[in-house]
């Protein structure tokens, strides 16, 4: 792959990486442009915290090279780690400080004098809300507050390339939402963002592009329109009030399936454009067949994986 | 160098949120000393006063026994997320465990001056010039560097705290079976001949020739060849662990 290492944040290419004789990483090829969210997206297992580990250097890979800000990771270490700041799976905080000397911490270790580094604690404690908690131990926070300070701990020191591996994985929805708008916010600034997620609509929504990891292969790559592009079109779901009329709705509306996972729910292709939508309604009011409920479905990236992989994300985790 | 005081902040921290523990390594040698004084010392067959003769030996069991502390803070800091941060930062692969050293090297000289001071209460009168106690320091102070090593390098290799526990249990006999307590000539044969060729025995005569005002060089070369062998392979093991452990 030839690319230009200025746009390029992060590039790997044939990244191979096994336990023992366990292949968990089978030739990954990654582009990851400056100032741009890229998304690694996975069920369980799929090695999205392995690949994470590689590029942070936190792993050595079997094979293929990466380059982090321009730094080989295997032979610029110390460049790749001054230049990135990571927040992996499991909080990395220290539990027998307080919030506040965690991220003293943090400070001292980048070198910032006292004025700045009072400077900087304060206001990552306001950012993420913890304030009030600042003067207590880590160990008494709950499970969204140690991930709220595991990320600003990540903060400090305004790393270019940032790496979050499940950052919002035991996140209520207020505090994944926020979590949201502080990723888009370090965007907004310039900063470049690899985030894994088993949330499809995760990826979907901050993601300018979209890796999909299975079983250490990646099975797509692109936009979230590209991806989605790659899946049947969208369909309109009828829900009825009884078999009568899903019955009578069947024989109208020639093109309809039925739902595999629900009864009384007809799924019939459409473009989701007023005219086609206007068009199925006014065949079932001259039927004078009643709609208990209508939505117009476009595919999410639930739909993708199942269209990649011939499985649900779901149904892998579970195996 | 400056991480590694900002990681010897972060152990002192440590150390001073667990007041139950500093307590114990500040307490239980003064109350083993009282013991041995009071209730064994009459039975020991030792020239001129037994405090004199016991307090050089007590001194090396208190850096000994807080070797089991280290050991444990070692093998949790491991077994927590923080050190994957730190292995990702630029910042030198020695410093965490540097900082370790430091606060037990710390930690123990402070128990050492407390026991001193009790020794002195109880009756403690060593012969000691001004340079002597200079020396006793200085090498209190290389035992304690060398020992704290060993130390982090076996709690960076045992898999689990409760294992991390047992490795330092060694450490912490190894000064009863030397001439700490008593003379080695008064063992059975088995534990007298080991007392002998162990490095506690060296180490810990030097200590008592030093504050006796008698120094041996023969125990004193010896205890400071064991002191940097022990020291260098402790530093090396540990740090190759250390980057091993992800
Ligand atoms: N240290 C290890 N030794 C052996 N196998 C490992 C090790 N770490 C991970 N694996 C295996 O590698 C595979 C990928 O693991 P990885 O942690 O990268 O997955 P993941 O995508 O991050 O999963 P999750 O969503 O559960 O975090 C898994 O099958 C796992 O069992
Ligand atoms: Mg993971």
């Amino acid at each position: 792959m030839v690319v230009p290492m200025t746009s390029s944040a992060i590039a790997a290419s044939g990244l191979r990486k096994a336990y023992k004789d366990k292949v968990v990483l089978d030739g990954i090829d990654l582009d990851v442009a400056a100032g741009t969210i890229f998304s690694l997206l996975g069920p369980n297992g799929a090695g999205k915290t392995t690949t994470v580990n590689v590029l942070t250097t936190l792993m050595k890979a079997d094979g293929g090279t990466v380059r982090v800000a321009g730094h080989d990771v295997a032979t610029e270490t110390k460049a790749v780690r001054a230049a990135i700041g990571v927040t992996g799976q499991f909080a990395a905080v220290d539990d027998l400080l307080t919030g506040r000397e965690n991220l003293q911490l943090m400070a001292a270790l980048k070198g910032l004098g006292s004025g700045e580094s009072k400077r900087v604690v304060d206001d990552l404690l306001g950012r993420f809300d913890l304030t009030e908690s600042a003067q207590k131990m880590a160990a008494t926070y709950s499970g969204g507050m140690r991930r709220k300070l595991d990320l600003a701990m990540t903060l400090v020191g305004k790393p270019r390339i940032i790496f979050l591996d499940e950052p919002t994985t035991g996140l209520d929805p207020r505090s994944r939402r926020t979590m949201w708008d502080i990723i888009r916010q370090l965007v907004a600034e310039g900063v470049t963002i690899f985030l894994t997620t088993q949330y499809l609509e995760e990826a979907d929504r901050l993601a300018d592009r979209i890796a999909v990891l299975d079983q250490g292969k990646l099975v797509a790559q692109g936009t979230p329109a590209e991806l989605k592009r790659q899946i049947p079109g969208s369909h309109v779901r009828l829900r009825f009030a009884g078999d009568v009329e899903l019955d009578s709705a069947a024989r109208v509306l020639t093109d309809a399936t039925r739902d595999d996972e629900e009864d009384l729910i007809l799924r019939v292709p459409s473009d989701g454009g007023a005219k086609s939508v206007r068009t199925v309604l006014a065949q079932l009011d001259a039927h004078s067949i009643e709609v208990e409920e209508f939505s117009v479905h476009t595919p999410d990236l639930d739909d993708v994986f199942l269209a990649l992989t011939g499985r649900t994300s779901t149904k892998v985790s579970a195996s | 160098m400056s991480n590694a005081t900002t990681m010897l902040g972060r152990n002192f921290k440590h150390t001073l949120r667990n007041p139950v523990a500093v307590f114990n390594a500040v307490l239980f040698p003064i109350v083993l000393m009282l013991m041995f004084v009071y209730v064994f010392g009459g039975a020991f067959d030792i020239d001129g006063k037994y405090i004199d003769y016991a307090t050089p030996g007590m001194i090396v069991l208190t850096i000994c026994y807080g070797l089991s502390a280290t050991a444990l803070a070692v093998n949790s800091d491991m077994t927590r997320g923080i050190i994957n941060r730190f292995k990702v930062m630029d910042i030198s692969r020695s410093a965490v465990l540097s900082a370790h050293v430091a606060a037990t090297m710390l930690r123990s000289l402070i128990a050492i001056a407390a026991l001193v001071g009790v020794a002195f209460a109880l009756g403690f009168r060593p012969a000691a010039s001004a340079l002597d106690w200079l020396a006793t320091i200085g090498f209190i102070v290389l035992v304690s560097f060398a020992t704290a090593w060993i130390t982090v390098a076996l709690g960076l290799a045992a898999k689990t705290p409760e294992s991390a526990g047992l490795v330092s249990v060694p450490l912490v006999m190894l000064p009863f079976l030397s001439s700490a307590i008593v003379p080695a000539e008064t063992m059975g044969p088995g534990v007298r001949q080991f007392a002998e060729y162990q490095p506690f025995t060296p180490i810990i005569e030097t200590v008592r020739g030093l504050l006796t005002g008698d120094p041996s060089t023969g125990s004193a070369l010896s205890a400071v060849i064991w002191c940097a062998g022990i020291a260098l392979v402790g530093y090396v093991w540990a740090l190759s662990t250390f980057k091993k452990r992800a």
